[in-house]
């Protein structure tokens, strides 16, 4: 039988090398995640200019604003199929009532016929504040609950608390490298996290456990039936490999169906899909190699099972 | 058992059948008569569940993001606002939004201190926000027409011009939309040439907290009120003129409510209603006509109708393509089963948007991708079950008993790791009722959904569709269910077969 359990740590040695990157951009200066205005506080405008066969210069935009006295951040996307140019731009916060709304829009209408305010959202810095604590509260709540299930739903099994603490490690594998990701692209392109990055992570979050628990199910099914002598880590190793077709399949029709999205699901919801995307690659990365992996380095106890791993390995060779 | 399957089979027939004249049934929307033309929002909506099924305003409602509109979030001024000073606030917001003639407008409250404002097709948000903010102006006025010279009974919404504030507007003169304020701008234009109504007592003079809401001897609900200065002196003077006549109460030049007049009011008085619900309307209207707190815009959101109609037809290509080949991967790995499961798959996106109409839940761009994410879920039911099936079959089960052990041992992990979901979702639900960003309420609350609906389609469905196909007999080969004829069954190698 594939031997997944046996190569562990090459498996923990890959998730850091991946996750590593992300790390670093998290933490570095100038690095970290780039706040949307959801959670910063301010103000996002989208223009939409029709009949353009190329990209506008940033600079003609950032004009029209230092006009009115505003400092703004442009970002301007190549033409779509229908020949339209979309126009990013963020500022401070400017209330909706404020005659520089209008001033800016008719401004940028003259300087590009055509052109429509496509979008226009202002988010005060309180309810900004606000909205971070609320994300932090609802990924930790629903840690929880998931870990409380978890010890419920496995109270039949030995150690319980084990299957839900190593579903958590593996989500957060799932988190971490999300965040990670999110924080190059926004080094690299300027990806912003908003509410809809928040609403993947928690769907990300979410999916993963919900694929870890499948093969913890198996796990579960498999000590019931076990025959004497068996090695938990056989038993692990096993009912890794029996859910595995399961876990391609399933990966494969979700991935499908974020393929169909991201190919032609629009402008709106493109980084959204994309971090999706990425974030189920890894959970269910995380549930076949790293979730119940961990489970075996638990039962071996964790410097034993440390030192059974290398110590073979130098024996053998 | 067979005769259980064939029940099972009516109902999901009869589910799919009513799902499906749901989702198809001609746009049938509050209000609007054969003529197209617009009367005032909610007028014709049809009450549930009393009214059933078949009276409810059944078409799909689109979200901001889709639609275009302005979704305004509203803080209080003051911090320790009460609940019931809150609940007041979105009240009269409410009524003013009415007055706009936006149809399908939302006001609600969001946490202890903020409203939710939902404006759809609005894409000038600047007079819509000056409305909701305004203080209103209350009236009690005198419908003596003076170009007549007859008392008229005024009836309710009625704009009319009083001595008080002569040119009535709505908000501001200009339409806010195209085609939804028809109505509201013809009535204004008969306003402005209208009568002037005499002002009897104002608003302004009611003495605070005399405002009270009760019941009358007789058992009929009532409004107390009582008036101090000048207007409590003009109100008695006029009801003991007057008794038996008319009496007005006006807000913002709109007509709230025509009382008759039964006895002399010496400044302060009573109103009774038919309904408790009317009396406590009309007692919002006499508290707080003006908004009990200030607010301020806290935050606004403004997207164009175009840019929704883009991502509409994004997603909708989108679904299709997913859900096809969602199909084809299904019945290229699973056969049989996977052609029962895509069955499934179709009546549970027949499912799920009749119950996004009958809910209703408002559909958003996170909650079309929650959606679509959660055909991922109906889906791994069935990949769970299957897996299993093929399994069982190896082993050199029988069809018939491989179909059954299939079912029995992948519901605890269908059952566990929904559940997790299911409690994901909740906390998303929680946390985007708090957070004022409607978009993550509408993602969870689809995708919680799903779980829901899926749960049914890729169990119950699937199960009964291939107990029904086994027992006919009809498809004894392996082939249909992607396994080789198993020769020599080895229980001990099966699990390495994979």
């Amino acid at each position: 039988m594939l031997d997944l359990v046996g190569k562990r740590y090459w498996w923990f040695a890959i998730s850091l090398l991946v996750i590593i990157p992300g790390l670093i951009f998290l933490v570095m200066p100038g690095g970290g995640l780039r706040a949307g205005i959801d959670f910063s506080g301010g103000t996002l405008w989208e223009f939409v200019i029709p009949n353009r066969s190329e990209a506008i210069a940033t600079s003609d935009i950032a004009a029209i604003y230092q006009r009115a006295e505003i400092e703004p951040n442009v970002q301007v996307s190549p033409p779509n199929d229908q020949q339209q140019v979309v126009v990013a731009v963020r500022t401070k916060e400017v209330p909706t009532e404020d005659p520089k709304r209008q001033e800016i829009a008719n401004a940028v209408a003259q300087a590009f016929p055509g052109t429509t305010l496509s979008r226009f959202e202002t988010v005060g810095s309180t309810v900004s504040r606000e909205s971070t604590q609320q994300a932090f509260l609802a990924v930790l709540v629903a840690s929880l609950a998931i870990l409380g299930y978890l010890t419920f739903a496995f109270r039949k099994a030995p150690h319980p608390v084990r299957y839900g603490v190593c579903a958590i490690l593996a989500m957060l594998h799932d988190v971490i490298l999300v965040l990670g990701v999110a924080a190059i692209l926004g080094y690299f392109i300027g990806l912003e996290v908003d509410a809809l990055f928040l609403t993947a992570l928690l769907t990300v979050i979410s999916f993963s456990v919900h694929d870890t628990i499948v093969v913890f199910d198996r796990v579960r099914e498999n000590l019931a039936q076990r025959r004497t002598g068996q090695k938990f880590e056989e038993i692990v190793n096993a009912s890794i490999v029996q859910t595995l077709t399961r876990s391609i399949n399933t990966q494969l029709t979700t991935l499908l169906t974020l393929l169909a999205l991201l190919l032609f699901g629009g402008f709106t919801i493109r980084n959204f899909v994309l971090i999706l995307t990425i974030g189920l690659l890894s959970g269910t990365y995380s549930s076949i190699f790293n979730a119940a992996q961990l489970l075996v380095v638990w039962e071996n106890g964790w410097a034993n099972d440390w030192r059974r791993v290398f110590g073979r390995e130098r024996a053998a060779a | 058992m067979r005769r259980r399957e064939l029940y099972l089979l009516a109902l999901i027939a009869l589910i799919t059948g009513l799902s499906l004249w749901i989702d198809f049934t001609p746009t049938i929307r509050a209000g609007s008569d054969p003529n197209g033309e617009q009367t005032p929002p909610n007028a014709g909506q049809a009450p549930w569940p009393s009214a059933g099924v078949f009276w409810r305003d059944a078409h799909t409602r689109l979200g901001l993001d889709l639609r275009g509109g302005t979704q305004v979030l509203l803080r209080s001024r003051a911090a320790d606002i009460t609940a019931e000073d809150l609940a007041a606030a979105r009240q009269v917001i409410e009524n003013r939004v009415n007055g706009l003639g936006v149809s399908e407008a939302t006001v609600q409250t969001s946490g202890a201190d903020r409203i939710i404002v939902e404006l759809p097709d609005v894409d000038q948000p600047e007079q819509a926000l000056a409305t909701i903010r305004s203080t209103g102006k209350l009236e009690f006025i005198d419908p003596l027409n003076p170009q007549s010279g007859q008392r008229e009974y005024l009836e309710q919404g009625r704009l009319v011009r009083t001595s008080g504030s002569p040119t009535p507007s709505l908000g501001a003169t200009d339409t806010l939309t195209n085609t939804q304020n028809i109505t509201d701008v013809a009535q204004l234009q008969q306003a402005m040439t209208g009568p002037v109504f005499n002002v009897v007592a104002d608003g302004a003079e009611l003495k605070s907290g005399s405002v009270q809401p009760g019941i009358d001897q007789s058992g009929q609900p009532i409004v107390s009120f009582e008036f101090e200065g000048d207007s409590a002196t003009q109100l008695q003077q006029f009801t003991a003129q007057n008794v038996g006549q008319y009496l007005s109460i006006v807000l913002d030049n709109r007509v709230i409510s025509s009382a008759t007049i039964r006895d002399v009011l010496p400044g302060s008085g009573q109103i009774s209603s038919a309904t408790v619900q009317e009396r406590d309307s009309l007692y919002n209207v006499l508290r707080y006509g003006s908004l009990p707190v200030g607010f301020d815009v806290e935050t606004s959101r403004t997207v164009s109708a175009t840019l929704g109609e883009d991502s509409i037809r994004a997603s909708e290509i989108a679904g299709i393509v997913g859900l096809i080949a969602v199909a084809l991967l299904m019945i290229f790995y699973y056969r049989l089963p996977g052609f029962l499961s895509v069955l499934a798959l179709l009546i549970y996106t027949a499912i799920s948007f009749a119950l996004y109409r009958l809910i209703p839940i408002t559909l958003t761009l996170a909650g079309i991708a929650g959606f679509i994410l959660s055909i991922g879920l109906a889906v791994d039911g069935n990949v769970l079950i299957f897996a299993r099936l093929k399994e069982e079959l190896r082993r050199g089960r029988s069809i018939a008993s491989a179909t059954e052990e299939g079912f029995i041992h992948a519901w605890p992990s269908i059952r566990d790791s929904n559940i997790a979901t299911m409690i994901t979702t909740l906390i998303l639900y929680w946390f985007g009722s708090n957070f004022g960003v409607s978009i993550i309420r509408g993602f969870a609350l689809t995708l919680g959904l799903g779980v829901m609906v899926s749960l049914f389609t890729s169990v119950v469905i699937t199960r009964t569709f291939l107990r029904l196909v086994v027992e006919s007999g009809a498809f004894r080969n392996y082939w249909w269910y992607a396994v080789e004829n198993p020769t020599q069954p080895s229980v001990s190698r099966a699990a390495e077969a994979i």
